[in-house]
């Protein structure tokens, strides 16, 4: 009897890990964000799919997104549009709609996540079977690329309020890159009401009270971005809210 | 029990136990010493956590890891990745 070629050869206990990318605008960054995830999943074998969650970007990055379906299989790239830019966690919502894997990994569409980092999250999840693994600027030998002194200054302070108001059991709060079981995130995002970066901060705080367990690993943020859209006052003004909403209701 | 409710719960704990010993109000009795190291409690327990968030962050602020072989290696991959595409048939 002839031997059949198995289709994907160094296929990891069965798991399949779903990337949710919300984009807007992301036309330039998407391909390369793409052609990243293709690299280091294929790399080790991973099973895999990558799905796009456009938000009527005006600049065209769905039909960037065809391109790619095109080169890289529909099987690996899923296009779940919308027709204008809604929140993030419907955004997850929709992408998790149709996802097939077990794990969703979530990361920002510009660059400023690096995907050799997903290894990495895959191993930790591993070590611990952790609910979820959360990607930290602010441990080991995590850090910032573009940042400067005021921004620092901004990040570490804001965080060391929320350790102290939330004591939630994560060194980065606000961060978006992290891997979650699918039926954790599924839980977590309907629980959630908060926006911007107060969402992601309720996520990690409403994981610690619902008991979901929550592995850390240090991550590079390069941010390309910084340049143009500074951290204004509006910002700081709606994080503090935020936070003192979550402080007061949870 | 929120958050805010722990704090408050706390605070009011740390309160009772202050005023009473600082004011003597149950007449227990406790030595002078008790009383002139319990007053200034409160105040001195504030500037400390100040001293100790200002230390904190500052130490955070300075050791904050400045990423730049990261980003030395994502601009090489970037110029990788745009040929690999391009023979791929990508138009960007």
């Amino acid at each position: 009897m002839a031997s059949r070629k198995p289709l994907q050869p160094n296929r990891v206990n069965g798991d399949k890990y779903s990337v949710l990318l919300p984009t807007y605008n992301e036309r330039e960054n998407l391909p390369l964000i793409v052609w990243l995830l293709v690299k280091y999943f294929g790399e080790n074998g991973y099973y895999y799919e990558i799905i796009v969650i456009d938000d009527g970007s005006p600049d065209g990055t769905l039909e960037v997104a065809e391109q790619l379906q095109k080169i890289y299989g529909e099987d690996k790239i899923l296009l779940r549009p919308r027709e204008k830019k809604l929140g993030l966690g419907t955004a997850y919502i929709h992408g998790m709609r149709h996802a097939t894997g077990n794990f969703i990994i979530i990361m920002d569409a510009d660059l400023s996540h690096h995907p050799k980092f997903i290894p990495q999250f895959i191993k930790k999840q591993k070590e611990g079977d952790y609910d979820l693994v959360s990607g930290t600027r602010y441990q080991g030998n995590g850090g910032v690329y573009g940042w400067d002194l005021r921004r620092k200054l901004i990040s570490r302070g804001a965080n060391f309020l929320s350790q102290v108001l939330l004591r939630p059991g994560a060194s980065d709060l606000t961060g978006s890159f992290r891997l979650y079981k699918k039926n954790v995130l599924e839980s977590l995002v309907e629980r959630c009401v908060s926006k911007g970066y107060v969402f992601q901060m309720e996520m990690i705080v409403r994981a610690r009270q619902l008991n979901y367990t929550i592995g850390e690993v240090p991550i590079s943020f390069v941010d390309r971005v910084y340049g143009e859209s500074k951290l204004g006052g509006n910002e700081i003004v709606s994080f503090v809210k935020g936070l003192l909403t979550l402080f007061a209701t949870t | 029990m929120t958050k805010l409710l722990q704090w408050l719960l706390g605070v009011s704990l740390l309160g009772a136990i202050w005023t009473v010993v600082a004011f003597d109000l149950l007449e227990l009795g406790l030595p002078r010493t008790y009383r002139e190291v319990a007053w200034p409690m409160p105040l001195y327990l504030l500037v400390s956590f100040g001293c100790y968030s200002l230390a904190t962050v500052g130490y955070r602020v300075a050791t904050f890891n400045d990423c730049d072989e990261a980003a030395r290696e994502l601009q090489e991959q970037i110029k990788e990745a745009k040929d690999d595409l391009k023979k791929k048939g990508l138009r960007m």
